[in-house]
């Protein structure tokens, strides 16, 4: 049985699959069966059972999220499906992966999940600079409208499903549903208040579905192969497989597909190679600049959402950033905090003037200006813009680094501060 | 009077003229608004067509479309400046990419950094007086395998040592024209 569906098709040297060629691979078999009469009500019910959960970064179940969608006769015809390809998470490289690799797989996941909700115009919200994706996914997006499978009335189904691919020009925040929302009908993109959510009032107002690259990339397999393959890939607790990635200096940085449940220390020692010659692994971001610092204490941990859960971080997108013991933790996390100041929306001040302040203390500690109540202000922020305090994730999102690495590398900080200057720089 | 921009307007109050779009912009604008159901959706889709064939989005471009798709020039201007890659000002000929985001940053993205500035004589924010590049730093470029990173226009660039920075510059020294 297929054991990586989310990658089987992808061999970057020889260029992703035409259309021909991916559906011999078992592709497209979501279509068939809605063709073949399929109804929305049971292909999300199959989708709630598969147990699979949101790969963006907050890991909510899809079936559930799909359900909050209004349906039945009395319920908005016009309804979306949005794609969030739009990844600046640092740190992550996996949604490139998939669309550079297998763009056919994007397009039958979304045919399936517009099905479900009753979308007939789906959006790919894509970073501006995924130049390569773009091309692959127009092209595949030509394949499929040649063929038939998307269009007007498809296969004779009824269904329409036109898939729009949308590029945008870098803003972190887009990845906020709502704000992503927001900059697809061409605003700035400030998040919107919740409630109501998207499900019910999202883009232009009509209820939508704002799914990851990665979950979307999920539907195919889950409908090729069933349920019950799916619930016997994992290793753990979460079911099926996730892409995840390491770098930073370890010997084989790169991105490969794994059962949920996969111990760390697999991912890092074998996959990645461990550590590069002379360097001590010190620490990791587990999903991306904004989750909490791990230690190496915790490697033989296993790659799950509750597991991760239960010291304090998260599995977010699954794409681990490793810091050795020759690189500075505090300009590592000083970097996250000038991404996050810069990548602020501006709408709330706790954000908009927090992340700014707290990007100045470190410019200061790295360059032996740092003051004993340094230290203090410091922590006071990662209460000031702690979640439920500000009006969306991207602060208590950093605050994730921040917390952690306060409480881990305190001695590291305290250094910069007694010796005036980076003692990692020579 | 119908040229004169509205005094609560953010554009520069000398500039006064929309130029005209070309036909060329007009026709990529248009294919875009088969896409969406309004026009104002369309306002950063054509701030990328302008950009892209006018190299940025002078006053002059952003006062066009605002015109054009019916949408107030502050709107415009609001989304024009929120976006990291809708250019306000002139650009080189080339716009440098530079990935600073944490994985980089790990793996030595700063002394490419010195190593750019040292070669083309520019730094974040900078053109050359050659009019050849602009050196912009972009958060994460999402190739974190293969840091430090960097685009040259659409290309993209790996693993980046500080001889690799000059045969990159070499290579598009040969190419000529962007």
């Amino acid at each position: 049985m297929v054991s990586n569906p989310l990658t089987k098709n992808i061999d970057m040297a020889r260029g992703p699959l035409d259309i021909k060629a991916y559906e011999a691979a078992d592709g497209y078999q979501g279509l068939r069966k809605i063709v073949a009469g399929l109804s929305p009500d049971d292909l999300m019910q199959q989708v709630k059972d598969s147990g699979l959960k949101g790969r963006g970064g907050a890991g909510f179940p899809t079936g559930l999220k799909w359900s909050f969608v209004p349906s039945g006769e009395d319920a908005p015809r016009q309804k979306y499906l949005v794609v969030n390809a739009d990844e600046m998470e640092p740190g992550t490289f996996k949604d490139r992966l998939l669309m550079e690799g297998d763009p056919h797989l994007l397009l039958d996941g979304m045919i399936i999940a517009a099905w479900a909700i009753g979308a007939s115009v789906a959006y790919i919200f894509l970073r501006g600079e995924y130049v390569v994706a773009e091309k692959a996914l127009r092209k595949a997006i030509a394949e499929a409208k040649e063929q038939g499978y998307l269009g007007k009335n498809i296969q004779g189904s009824g269904f329409d499903l036109d898939i729009i691919v949308h590029t945008s020009a870098g803003r972190y925040i887009c990845g906020e549903e709502t704000a992503l929302l927001n900059a697809l009908e061409g605003k700035r993109a400030n998040p919107r208040a919740k409630p109501p959510f998207p499900q019910v009032s999202g883009l232009w107002g009509k209820p939508t579905i704002v799914n990851n690259v990665e979950t979307i990339c999920n539907l195919p397999g889950i409908l090729a192969y069933g349920v019950d393959w799916y619930h016997s890939l994992t290793k753990g607790i979460d079911h099926g497989t996730k892409l995840f990635g390491v770098s930073g200096r370890v010997k084989n940085p790169g991105c490969w597909e794994l059962p949920l449940g996969t111990p760390i220390r697999e991912l890092l020692e074998e996959k990645a190679g461990g550590m590069q010659d002379g360097l001590n692994l010190r620490g990791f971001l587990p999903g991306g600049g904004s989750t909490d610092f791990m230690l190496p204490k915790h490697l033989d941990l296993n790659l799950d959402y509750e597991e991760i859960g239960k010291v304090g971080s998260r599995l977010a997108t699954g794409t681990m950033i490793v810091l050795d013991d020759k690189t500075c933790p505090v300009g590592m996390i000083g970097n996250l905090m000038t991404f996050f100041a810069h990548e602020s929306c501006g709408f709330c001040t706790p954000c908009r003037d927090g992340l700014p302040w707290v990007d100045a203390i470190f410019r200061d500690l790295e360059e032996g200006r740092g003051k004993e109540k340094d230290l203090q202000v410091l922590l006071d922020h990662v209460d000031y813009m702690g979640p439920g305090k500000t009006f969306c994730a991207l602060a208590p999102g950093a605050t994730a680094p921040l917390g952690s690495g306060l409480k881990y590398f305190e001695d590291d900080f305290k250094r910069h501060i007694a010796e005036g200057k980076c003692p990692y720089k020579h | 009077m119908s040229e004169v921009v509205s005094s609560n307007n953010v554009i520069a109050s000398n500039v006064t003229r929309a130029r005209k779009l070309t036909d060329a912009e007009i026709a990529e604008i248009e294919h875009e608004m088969t896409l969406y159901p309004d026009k104002q959706a369309v306002g950063l889709e054509a701030l990328k067509i302008v950009q892209k064939h006018q190299g940025w989005v002078s006053d002059e471009s952003l006062l066009a479309i605002s015109r054009y798709l019916d949408i107030p020039a502050a709107d415009l201007e609001g989304v024009a400046t929120f976006f990291n890659l809708v250019y306000r000002q002139p650009v080189g000929k080339r716009v440098i990419l530079f990935c600073r985001s944490v994985s980089c940053w790990i793996t030595g993205c700063e002394e490419i950094r010195s190593k750019i500035k040292q070669s083309l004589g520019i730094d974040y924010g900078e053109t050359t007086a050659d009019n050849e590049y602009t050196f912009i730093p972009v958060p994460c470029l999402g190739d974190c395998d293969n840091g430090p990173v960097m685009m040259v226009g659409d290309d993209l660039h790996r693993r980046l040592t500080p001889q690799k920075i000059d045969e990159i510059i070499a290579e598009y020294k040969d190419k000529g024209e962007a």
